[in-house]
């Protein structure tokens, strides 16, 4: 991997302004995603994951705006890019993103096939007849059947999973070099989350796209990604390969996180949970965003962030654990043998 | 479809002949003065020949039959009072081309006033200071929110002093003096469909598909064009249609201010002066028209938005 990454965000900062008060949603987040690679971000809700991908499209809202930092895409510097037209290049086209819900993510009023024909129109320069033939492909590739007929019926007559498939045929068929998969399986019945997953994962090898998802769902990672970053407020606590994070696990939010397995749940007894609540965004965060929900956080946790620690190569952590100074604290008894014990995490 | 329409009307026309039934029915309770010019004069066996001749000592189920021959034939007796012995039939086709054209212009210009009005606003929520939806708000505010007598009147006597023509009367062959009653009645339809239109426009603007659009990059103009109003405009359209027929009934208020011999305020003078069989026949007339408003809303409504299945039942598909 010491290839140049297609995307790559550095000491991304973004701030929103509500009613006033400057809430600071990424605080210097960094990250490099790699040409062909699935990676996904996990982190629970209000961690920043939405946020931090929308900025990859300039899909931040009104009231947002980055502080600092830098964000590339291939050769291009994203921060650059000043108005809807410029960005409107980006979009769709190298660039694109599957929404959690289908049922909503759609229009209406309009034809699934108007709506596939639309995006192809603006992106591949086809008119009429060929844009048209284009459509219908893109729904065929999603394993629609019948796609000449379907192409003519309106959102309301398919299901939720077919829906689906036709927001990822939308955002496939401009033939983008980036998919940003937001919750995509969220909405969907759990028997149908496999095949949409599955549906991804074929087309990303067909078209060699490099797919982000970002879910909390630790099932849907384990069964598609090949790397894994772990976002807490705000910013990537934890990054490695899918095997690395959940069997050797460095950081305490991660250890947090994975004990909260429902899979390792023991019968009769509470489920994990942890502590405390998430960090007030709106007030500058001392040290390690985590620290006040971490039992075993240690004294220089409250004082100074930590910085990144490499556990190999392809696997690093930002805690004061890492340090060679610090005490020799253990990954909880629970998941410290994820693997030995075999704890299935794959989706059947 | 087809089929749901015939079935429609057909519910219609009963529905038309309930209400009729009823006000024919409450109209033979009124005293019998309304049926001829000077009941005070006549005398009691007078008064029996002429209500035997209009049918009226008839028992009840034969008026009604003979009520609903005549409107089938054309024929809806004449008026007792309001202008003695015309055929009401007359008496109304005079009045409604008046109306009728005051209305549709007015409502032609509301249409073209505050449709883009509403589209300009819900625009301007998306710019920083959204200057033109305050200001929009602020016109909007005043509109709904004063009585519509209070700038009808400021309108006719500010209006009237104009430099151009304006008069404070309504003159049929002369077109300058149906402006300020044309832009009064406009004025309460602009701010209406502006208000109505913005907000749809708002709402369909935070939705999912939107965020999707802008995510395939489609541009803001094409957004709002393609999916935004054209989405925001179907639950407008179910009452385009009946404003479009109401304007047959005039306005009571605008046309007494400027003298306008529409159908405004015909209905109010009917029955002040007990005039029976112009009352009925308003009735029927109005009653029908708003049915018919209706069912032509439906239809609009189902041609513009693909999810609205006319005559299937739930779960149909």
């Amino acid at each position: 991997m010491d290839e140049k990454p297609i995307l790559s965000a550095k000491d991304l900062e973004l701030k929103f302004t509500l009613r006033g008060k400057v809430m600071t949603a990424l605080r210097g987040i960094s990250l490099d995603v790699y040409k062909g690679e699935s990676l996904a971000i996990v982190g629970e809700s209000g961690s920043g994951k939405s946020v931090f991908t929308k900025t990859f499209m300039g899909l931040t809202d009104a009231n947002g705006a980055i502080t600092g930092g830098e964000l590339r895409y291939k050769d291009q510097d994203l921060l650059a890019l000043k108005s809807e037209a410029q960005w409107r290049k980006i979009r769709g086209k190298e660039i694109a993103m599957v929404m959690q819900d289908p049922m909503t993510s759609l229009n209406p009023l309009k034809t699934v096939g108007w709506q596939i024909q639309e995006a192809v129109e603006l992106h591949q320069g086809l008119k009429g007849k060929t844009a048209h033939a284009a459509a219908v492909e893109a729904l065929r590739d999603v394993g629609i059947d019948d796609p000449e007929r379907r192409f003519g019926q309106y959102p309301h007559e398919f299901s939720g999973g077919m829906r689906q498939r036709v927001v990822i045929a939308i955002a496939v068929a401009c033939k983008p070099q980036v998919l940003i998969c937001d919750e995509p399986t969220t909405a969907l019945d759990v028997t149908i989350q496999a095949q949409i997953l599955g549906l991804i994962k074929e087309l990303q090898k067909k078209y060699k796209l490099t797919t982000i998802y970002i879910t909390h769902d630790l099932g849907v990672v384990a069964n598609v990604a090949d790397r894994i970053a772990v976002m807490y407020a705000g910013d990537i606590v934890e990054i490695g390969k899918c095997e690395e994070v959940f069997y050797d696990p460095k950081h305490p939010y991660t250890w947090a996180l994975l004990s909260s397995l429902p899979q390792l749940g023991v019968k009769g007894e509470p489920l994990y949970a942890i502590e405390g609540t998430p960090p007030n965004l709106f007030v500058e965060i001392r040290g390690d965003a985590f620290a006040p929900r971490n039992p075993k956080a240690l004294n220089i946790d409250f004082v100074e962030r930590p910085p990144f620690f490499e556990v190999s190569p392809t696997h690093k952590a930002r805690t004061w654990l890492l340090d060679p100074r610090a005490p020799k604290v253990e990954a909880p008894e629970r998941i410290r043998h994820l693997k030995e014990e075999g704890v299935s995490l794959r989706v059947q | 479809m087809a089929k749901y329409i015939g079935k429609r009307l057909l519910r219609s026309l009963l529905t038309l002949l309930i209400i009729i039934t009823i006000v024919f029915s409450l109209l033979r309770l009124m005293p019998i003065e309304g049926y001829f010019e000077n009941f005070e004069k006549l005398s009691a066996a007078q008064i029996n020949v002429g209500l035997r001749q209009l049918g009226l000592k008839d028992p009840l189920p034969v008026q009604m039959l003979n009520f609903w021959k005549g409107v089938f034939k054309g024929d809806w007796g004449v008026s007792h009072k309001y202008a003695v012995g015309r055929p009401v039939l007359d008496i109304i086709a005079d009045k409604v081309p008046v109306s009728l054209r005051m209305g549709l212009i007015s409502l032609g210009f509301a249409l073209l006033l505050g449709l883009p009005l509403g589209i300009l606003m819900a625009r301007s929520t998306r710019t920083r200071f959204k200057i033109g939806d305050k200001l929009g708000t602020v016109f909007v505010v005043i509109i709904e929110g004063i009585p519509a007598a209070i700038y009808h009147l400021l309108i006719q006597f500010y209006g009237s002093k104009l430099p151009g023509g304006f008069e404070m009367f309504f003159h049929a062959d002369k077109p300058v003096t149906w402006i300020l009653p044309i832009f009064s009645l406009a004025l309460g339809n602009i701010a209406y469909y502006a208000m109505w239109l913005r907000r749809y426009m708002v709402d369909e603007n935070n939705k999912d598909y939107v965020r999707l659009a802008r995510a395939k990059g489609v541009s803001g103009g094409k957004i709002f064009s393609a999916h935004v109003f054209r989405n925001a405009i179907v639950p407008l359209a179910q009452f385009i249609p009946t404003s479009i027929i109401l304007t047959l009934m005039g306005s009571l208020y605008v046309e007494s201010l400027y003298s306008i011999p529409g159908m405004g305020g015909l209905l109010v003078q009917a029955i002040q002066r007990q005039d029976n069989t112009l009352v009925q026949a308003l009735v029927l007339i109005y009653a029908a028209i708003s049915i018919l408003g209706l069912l032509v809303g439906d239809l609009f409504m189902a041609l513009l938005d693909p999810r609205i299945a006319l005559g299937k039942k739930e779960g149909d598909r």
